[in-house]
């Protein structure tokens, strides 16, 4: 129950277990590059992209980064602030469609015409 | 202590922070590095919360990864084939440096600091061919501020998001080779080598933004 246990007590056993995650992090990324290869479009391409990023983070995570052998306090401390980040990227993601919609109003010909139109009654001269 | 963990994980919880004492029962250094990652988390999520920002809301096309990043090598074409040399490479490294804190906690000192070396040299190979990729992309015209082959917010996302990734590694080797050259001149003799574990984070890091640049922004 010290400072030492969780390190040390893992590290001398688990030579195997790197080498397996290491193969499956080549093999996870060869089936992303995979995915591009084939030229996979539309949810397909979505769902297998993300899911392989998701597993490869996973693995690197709690493996590699020996998160999975922390105590639950450390866990909390490194998992549970980036869940911040899903709040922004919805919010990002609501306001890109908004400015889309905006772009392709604002930027079509028939908007153009109508601020012509608007200069033309609206002339400086009056 | 795994089956404590295991039992009740929140009471383990509940009683690190009740305690009147530290709560998180690491080495101080390996917790500062972990609080250090975790701003770096916010920074790269905001990076690439900003390229989905601007890849939504931009009306000219946004240019194929595929095709961008393609080479033809003795005259075969193959598509994103840099972008997947360069993953394999971070991948290896990350191996070799888990191989690296392994022997480091097993006082096989010679064999650590030979991975820590070796993970660096991976490393710099990577930052190499990223120089490549940037200089392929300048030369045909792409700037931060434009981009001849498509929407011009591709140029500002690809610079500043694999810039910002590039410098990280860049500094992760010259990390890796102060902590290695530290070792060797017996700084850390008699005590604990947590120094290579903590190091090791950070280079592990590295490789999980590059998971997540890979997948967000070659692939998508």
């Amino acid at each position: 129950m010290g400072i030492q246990t969780v390190d040390e007590s893992h590290e001398v056993s688990s030579l195997a277990k790197y080498f397996k995650v290491w193969i499956l992090l080549f093999v996870l990324s060869a089936f992303s590059y995979m995915v591009d290869l084939f030229q996979l479009q539309g949810y397909l391409r979505w769902t297998l992209v993300l899911m392989f990023m998701m597993l490869k983070a996973a693995f690197i995570l709690s493996v590699f980064m020996h998160l999975g052998l922390e105590r639950f306090a450390l866990k909390t401390l490194v998992l549970l602030p980036p869940g911040a980040i899903l709040v922004l990227i919805l919010f990002m993601a609501v306001e890109g469609q908004y400015t889309t919609q905006s772009r392709e109003f604002n930027f079509s010909q028939l908007w153009q015409q109508e601020i012509l139109d608007f200069k033309d009654h609206h002339s400086p001269s009056e | 202590m795994q089956s404590q963990s295991n039992t009740s994980s929140l009471q383990s919880l509940v009683d690190d922070w009740s305690a009147e004492k530290q709560a998180f029962q690491v080495p101080w250094g390996k917790l500062m590095m972990w609080i250090f990652l975790l701003s770096d988390t916010f920074i790269f999520s905001i990076f690439l919360t900003a390229y989905m920002n601007v890849r939504i809301s931009a009306t000219a096309p946004w240019p194929n990864t595929s095709e961008v990043f393609a080479l033809t090598i003795g005259g075969i074409h193959l598509p994103l084939i840099l972008i997947a040399i360069m993953t394999f490479v971070l991948i290896s490294s990350s191996g070799t440096m888990a191989l690296a804190v392994n022997y480091a906690y097993k006082n096989n000192k010679k064999l650590a600091v030979k991975l820590m070396l070796a993970t660096a040299f991976l490393g710099a190979m990577f930052v190499s061919m990223q120089a490549f990729e940037w200089s392929k992309l300048i030369s045909e015209g792409v700037r931060p501020w434009s981009n001849p082959l498509g929407a011009e917010q591709f140029g500002a996302c690809f610079f500043m998001i694999t810039g910002f990734h590039g410098v990280h590694v860049s500094a992760g080797v010259i990390y890796l080779c102060i902590v290695a050259a530290k070792i060797l001149a017996g700084h850390y003799d008699g005590r604990s080598l947590h120094i290579v574990e903590i190091t090791g984070l950070y280079w592990h890091f590295v490789d999980l933004v590059w998971v997540f640049i890979f997948a967000l922004f070659y692939l998508w």
